[in-house]
């Protein structure tokens, strides 16, 4: 049975704008799959832990953050913080005995370039070759 | 403040894992100052095991609540809140919480959701260092107001020991040897003296080794 993992990518305004202003049929010729549903944020420091563990509960196989580079954020240390914040997701589902690649983080630069769909089909082909998420078995 | 770290989901998961309904509750005192167990943390660890558990194919409930304080018997009254609607707690509070939740709720199950550290302050941002042992016996007036009951590896009431190298720690460079540091300190206050003066063999009665201690006010109880 062929699995088509459900992926949800984080993106600030600033790394998605010019990839986003092509919309979904832009996207989709450029190679993005269509299973990673694009969520835009202000800024990657704004997201929550408790937003991206949402994601989970909400049936994400995997998911990934894209924020400006390190040291070229808007907001000067939102994509820092959003790192750090994946990297505690990371440890949680490392305590859990979840697979810890099934959240990423990337840094890119702004506006349109191929990183940006490239980051979606490596975290496509990781998550399929993962496979379904332990968090989606069957509830007793 | 009292500083704590939360404990791994996957130890949490097990304290809860035969329950169907839990209450997670956190405290705005020193956990929630030190990120450990306030009201965000509350959320993230709520989520953390609803996710553990439907790794194990359960289901779980989570209410999520906050106390003012969980050391103080009229803001645990607030748990009545929620009455009816949990199986066990889930405090993020110290142990002193989780403590004060068993003794004045016989019958409910609480199990903790931190490791309660040490007494300390933030240091930097994210970080956040030991500075008093809570012994019961202060000397901070004799030693600059720097502890070498919490603050040297030895405890060391006549400082500094042959292991100190370079204002160092022989147990790690990155730690400072305090006794180094009172000596510095309390030339630079004027009280360079005092480092002759030898502490006495050291009472530690007071420290906890004898029972629970107990403070009694009688100026406060009624």
């Amino acid at each position: 049975m062929t699995f088509t993992p459900d992926i949800q990518a984080f993106c600030c305004h600033y790394t998605s704008q010019q990839t986003i202003a092509e919309g979904r049929e832009g996207l989709k010729e450029d190679g993005l799959p269509a299973n990673v549903t694009l969520n835009r944020v202000v800024c990657t420091g704004k997201l929550q832990v408790s937003t991206l563990l949402k994601a989970f509960e909400e049936g994400a196989d995997g998911i990934y953050v894209v924020g400006c580079p390190a040291d070229q954020c808007h907001n000067i240390k939102g994509s820092q913080r959003a790192a750090k914040r994946v990297d505690a997701i990371k440890k949680a589902l490392a305590e859990l005995a979840v697979e810890p690649e099934r959240i990423e983080m990337f840094h890119l630069e702004r506006g349109f370039h191929p990183e940006f769909v490239e980051a979606a089909q490596l975290m496509n082909k990781r998550i399929t070759a993962l496979g379904p998420c332990p968090f989606k078995g069957e509830t007793k | 403040m009292i500083i704590a770290d939360r404990k791994p989901v996957d130890e949490i998961v097990g304290m809860v894992s035969d329950a169907k309904k839990i209450l997670v509750l956190g405290c705005r005192g020193c956990v929630t100052v030190c990120s450990a167990g306030g009201e965000r943390e509350v959320e993230i660890l709520a989520s953390l095991i609803r996710l553990g558990m439907l790794k194990q194919g359960k289901k779980i409930e989570t209410v999520e609540g906050t106390l003012v304080r969980q050391c103080d018997k009229e803001y645990i009254d607030g748990i009545d809140e929620w009455q009816g609607q949990y199986d066990a707690i889930v405090s993020m509070a110290c142990g002193v919480g989780v403590n004060f939740i068993a003794n004045l709720r016989p019958t409910t199950k609480v199990y903790p959701a931190v490791n309660t550290s040490f007494f300390g302050g933030s240091a930097d941002q994210g970080v956040w260092m030991e500075q008093c042992a809570g012994c019961g016996n202060c000397v901070l007036h004799l030693t600059g107001g720097l502890c070498p009951v919490a603050r040297c590896a030895k405890s060391l009431m006549n400082g500094p020991c042959g292991g100190s190298v370079n204002g160092r720690c022989e147990i790690h460079p990155d730690v400072e040897c305090i006794w180094q540091s009172i000596h510095d300190r309390l030339g630079r206050i004027g009280n360079a003296a005092a480092m002759n003066t030898i502490a006495p063999i050291r009472d530690w009665s007071t420290a906890g080794h004898g029972g629970p201690r107990k403070t009694l006010r009688d100026d406060l109880t009624i």
